[in-house]
This record gives C-alpha cells, sequence and structure tokens, in this order.
C-alpha cells in the first residue's frame, strides 16, 4: 500500500510539474461552466434548482479529458525506458498500475471537487434534491473510472501517447454511444442486453438517484477488466503467459 | 550474495539472443562483461535483474530463484540500465528520494542517504536541477546514485562509464572498484581498457555464447599460450644471432622485427628465456641493448574471440 501511494505521489507530482494537471482543470471548469450556466439548455432555461445539465455535460467533457490524462502514464515511460528502471525497483507491476490508476482518480476528482460551488449556487436558488446530486458526482467519479481503466489499458499496448489516445477513445466511443445506438435499434432481449453494456444507460440510471447494485456492478467490472488486462500487457513483455 | 546462472537462454523469434550460458559471481567479485554489440550482455543482464524473463534455465541470487519473490530480491538489486533511462522533469533530489523510498529504505535515513550519495557521486552543484538540465554525464552520475542508493548487494551496471569524460571515469571506476568490495557487481562495457583497470574477472560472449571466462591474465595465456619477447642485439651478424636465438631452449619461432637493427621478436613458451638470451650473449660478447616482454592486448584476444 506505501509503495502504491509513492507512486501515485511522483504521478501527481508528474500531472501538475507538466501543467497537464492545471490544464486539465482549467478547461474542464471552463467548459463545464460555460455549458452549465450560460449557453445551450443551462440551468436557467430549465428553471429548476437541479444539476442535471452540469452532469450531462462533465458526463461529455470527462469523455474526451480522461484519455488525455492517461494516455501518458504507461506509454511515456515505456519510450523513454523510465518503465525499466521502475519494474525492476522493489515494486510488482500490480503496484505500479494501481498507484498510477490511483493518480488520475484523485486528479479527476479534484477537478470535480472544484465544481462543489455549483452545488452551493444552486442550492440557494431553489430546493436542491440533494441525494441527486450525490448520486449524480457519484456517477461521474465511477463513469470516470471506468474510463481511466480503459485508458491505463491502452497506454499499456503501445510506446506512442496519440496511438494510446486514440484507442482509448475510440473504446470508450462504444461504451459511450454506439451501444446505445445499436440497442436502439433492436428490440426484446438482444437490445437489452446491449444496451446494458453502454455506459449512458448506467449513468443514468445512476443520476436519477437511484443507487442499484446493478449499476455498481457494471462500472465495476469495467475497471476490473481494465487494470487486469494493463497487468496482462505489462507481463508480455517478458514472455510470462 | 552471489549470482549463480545456470544455462541461461532467451529466444527472441528464431534468434537466440543468450544460448545457455552458465556462469558463477562470487560475493565482492567485480565480473566484467564483455561482447560486441548485439551480443546479449543487456539482455543477460534484464534476466538478471528479473525485467524480463529467460525462456529456459535459472538464476539464483543469494541461493533463490530471482523469479520465485522476485519484489524480495529487487530490493538487493541497484541497476543501471544501458540508456539510463531517468524521469527527466523530476529533479534530482525528489528523484534520489523517491528510488530510496520504493527500494524500502526508512524514511527516517533517506535524506541522509540521499546526500550521501550526492558527495558521492559528485553531483553537489547540481542537486536542485532537473534531471533534464543536466549533462549526460551527470545524468549518468544520477543513474549510478540511484542504482546504489539502497545499499545493494548487488550491482548490475550496463555500461557506466558511458558519455562520462576522461576524469569522471577515472572517478567512476574507483567508485565501482571501492563498491566492489563487499558487493557483487556484474558490469557490461565496450571499453576494453576499463575492464582491466576495474574487473576482477572477464566474461567474455558473442552471438549470446560464452567464448571466455577468466582474469585478464589467464585469458591472454590462453589466447597465445606462449609470451613474445622483443629483443635488441648488437655487435653481431643478424644471421649469426638469428641462428643462435633459435636454438635457444623454449623458443619456438624467431622474427625478424628489425633487419638493420638487429632487432627480433621471439615466440617462446614458458621458462628461463630471458636469462638464456643473457647467456647467450654474455658468452658471445654480444651487447643485449633491449629485451622487452611483449604484451598480447586484450583488444586482440578480444577481437580473436568474437570475429569469427
Amino acid at each position: 500500500m506505501k509503495t502504491i501511494w509513492l507512486i501515485t505521489k511522483r504521478e501527481l507530482n508528474s500531472f501538475f510539474d507538466s501543467l497537464t494537471a492545471y490544464i486539465m482543470i482549467v478547461l474542464f471548469l471552463g467548459f463545464s461552466g460555460f455549458f452549465t450556466w450560460i449557453s445551450g439548455s443551462d440551468i436557467f432555461l430549465m428553471g429548476q434548482a437541479s444539476l442535471r445539465s452540469f452532469f450531462t455535460i462533465a458526463y461529455w467533457t470527462l469523455f474526451f479529458f480522461i484519455p488525455a490524462l492517461t494516455m501518458k502514464l504507461i506509454a511515456e515511460e515505456k519510450k523513454t525506458g523510465t518503465i525499466e528502471i521502475l519494474l525492476t525497483k522493489a515494486v510488482t507491476d500490480r503496484q505500479v498500475i494501481l498507484g498510477k490508476y490511483l493518480a488520475t482518480l484523485i486528479l479527476i476528482s479534484i477537478a470535480l471537487a472544484f465544481t462543489l460551488p455549483y452545488v452551493v449556487t444552486v442550492s440557494k436558488l431553489g430546493n436542491i434534491d440533494a441525494g441527486g446530486v450525490l448520486c449524480g458526482y457519484l456517477a461521474l467519479l465511477l463513469m470516470s473510472a471506468a474510463y481511466s481503466s480503459i485508458g491505463l489499458f491502452t497506454s499499456s499496448i503501445t510506446n506512442n501517447q496519440i496511438v494510446a489516445f486514440l484507442s482509448a477513445l475510440f473504446i470508450g466511443l462504444f461504451f459511450h454511444i454506439i451501444f446505445e445506438i445499436i440497442a436502439s435499434g433492436m428490440s426484446g432481449l438482444a437490445g437489452q442486453i446491449i444496451n446494458s453494456l453502454s455506459v449512458t444507460y448506467h449513468f443514468e440510471s445512476l443520476s436519477r438517484g437511484v443507487v442499484d447494485s446493478k449499476d455498481l456492478v457494471y462500472f465495476g467490472s469495467i475497471i476490473f477488466m481494465g487494470l487486469f488486462l494493463t497487468e496482462v500487457s505489462l507481463a508480455k513483455r517478458n514472455g510470462y503467459k | 550474495m552471489d549470482i549463480v546462472i545456470e544455462n541461461l537462454t532467451k529466444r527472441y523469434g528464431p534468434q537466440k539472443a543468450v544460448d545457455n550460458i552458465s556462469m558463477r559471481v562470487a560475493t565482492g567479485e567485480i565480473l566484467g562483461f564483455l561482447g560486441p554489440n548485439g551480443a546479449g550482455k543487456t539482455t543477460t543482464m534484464k534476466m538478471i535483474t528479473n525485467y524480463i524473463a529467460p525462456d529456459e534455465g535459472n538464476i539464483f541470487i543469494g541461493g533463490k530463484p530471482v523469479t520465485e519473490n522476485p519484489h524480495e530480491i529487487r530490493k538487493h538489486i541497484g541497476y543501471l540500465s544501458e540508456n539510463n533511462p531517468l524521469y527527466q522533469e523530476m529533479p534530482v533530489i525528489d528523484y534520489l528520494s523517491f528510488c530510496a523510498e520504493i527500494q524500502g529504505v526508512e524514511k527516517n535515513k533517506i535524506p541522509g542517504r540521499v546526500i550521501e550519495m550526492i558527495r558521492l557521486t559528485g553531483l553537489n552543484r547540481e542537486k536542485h536541477k532537473k534531471i533534464g538540465e543536466l549533462s549526460k554525464g551527470y545524468q549518468q552520475r544520477v543513474g549510478l546514485a540511484q542504482a546504489i542508493i539502497h545499499n545493494p548487494k548487488i550491482l548490475i551496471l550496463d555500461e557506466p562509464t558511458s558519455g562520462l569524460d576522461p576524469n569522471q571515469i577515472v572517478e567512476i571506476r574507483k567508485l565501482i572498484r571501492e563498491l566492489g568490495r563487499e558487493k557483487t557487481v556484474i558490469l557490461s562495457t565496450h571499453i576494453l581498457p576499463e575492464v582491466e583497470a576495474t574487473c576482477d574477472r572477464i566474461f567474455i560472449i558473442n552471438k549470446g555464447k560464452i567464448v571466455a571466462d577468466g582474469t585478464a591474465d589467464s585469458l591472454r595465456k590462453q589466447a597465445r599460450g606462449s609470451e613474445i619477447l622483443r629483443v635488441r642485439i648488437e655487435d653481431g651478424q643478424p644471421d649469426q644471432i638469428y641462428k643462435a636465438l633459435q636454438s635457444v631452449r623454449s623458443v619456438s619461432i624467431v622474427e625478424f622485427a628489425d633487419r638493420n637493427l638487429n632487432r627480433f621478436d621471439i615466440h617462446c613458451s614458458a621458462g628461463d628465456v630471458k636469462r638464456e638470451i643473457f647467456k647467450l650473449c654474455v658468452e658471445k660478447q654480444w651487447v643485449l641493448t633491449e629485451l622487452t616482454p611483449y604484451e598480447t592486448k586484450l583488444e586482440d584476444i578480444f577481437r580473436d574471440l568474437t570475429m569469427n
């Protein structure tokens, strides 16, 4: 655990030293703030003391930002060779992966924490559904965790950051919209199964304010798969099967 | 801790990068690992550090196989890899503390260790800079510092002096020698004088196979099986001298090195050849003005062993 935290700390420092963290936070707040308060179907247009519009915007901005955060995590270390020095120290592959993963989650949580003033503002405007807001944030966090694990995996299969970024977006796109679109054209059980693979479906079910174990299991499985595949792909370097 | 390697083989596709290598490095020994580019040095070192797994064979460190509990054994290994990859954006001190902590150095001892490493590798003036701002030589020192910061019992150094200037090379070699008194060191290099200056034993591989293993002296003997003497004898007829020299016991070949100066190269097997030559000169009233044992250069041995 100590080792994982050590790696997390180093990754976080590197996020902040390379300005990635600042750019990510500023852009995220800029986008989500702009569409929540100023333009489009913003809060004032809806006329309700609800953060639904913010969650929808954040849902999309995070979808694009997370691969940008995760793309360098392993790909860059593979390119410069530092992964070799890191993995020949007293750490396991798993500790490195979890450390890096945790760093991404913390950075995203920091970005989300900066949107808490929105909650305060809206709650001053009217009667806010506290449970709904809590669930909305939970949904955003779970979705970020799922996409981060996918991003970490694509970062581990290449030493080119652009390839890592695009593959993460490509895989993410299926969960984000493609499954939903396919399902909408089908009926019956097949449609239901494909629809239940879609992140959107579970995100909406969660942000409606109901914590269903189905949704938790769904996000949990994506996270597990992502991290598991990352470990497999890292272990491939040495012919361990 | 010693290192024992048994029948190590690693394939990349159909090509064998390392082919059935066995060796043993004792505690307190500095092993020089030589070989042309692509001979399998780096691959072997990566397998010892357990970064990649061998296809066949075993590596034991301190009697335990490295694949069994890699994460424990790595605490005792310091590794400087070939291209010395470092986190360019990290300041030197932060990086060294990170390495110390991850290798399990106790927290209250870390600042002391970092300061000691900085002093030992001469990084004092550069310690607040980011690693990416340092010159190649200084980065190499950081690489060395991160390898020894946790005081490992085993040091694996892949070309430790590459990119250093001559003064630094001398310093680093001295440092390695000092470290090698109590640690087991394997270092790879292309620089042959370096091996002679630092290593107790030499290990030459070519195309993944062992071609030589021994001290510099034993390799010389093995390579030629004979000694060469350069002799200059004055006050005599070249041909007469030539004949006389040939009749000396244990002399196998006599060559003219320079006929006009009466210079000869004498190939001889062991024995008291120098004495015999002296006696011969006294007897014939010749003047012996030069007698130099001619050492076979390590470069020649290396070339002989790896060119075919």
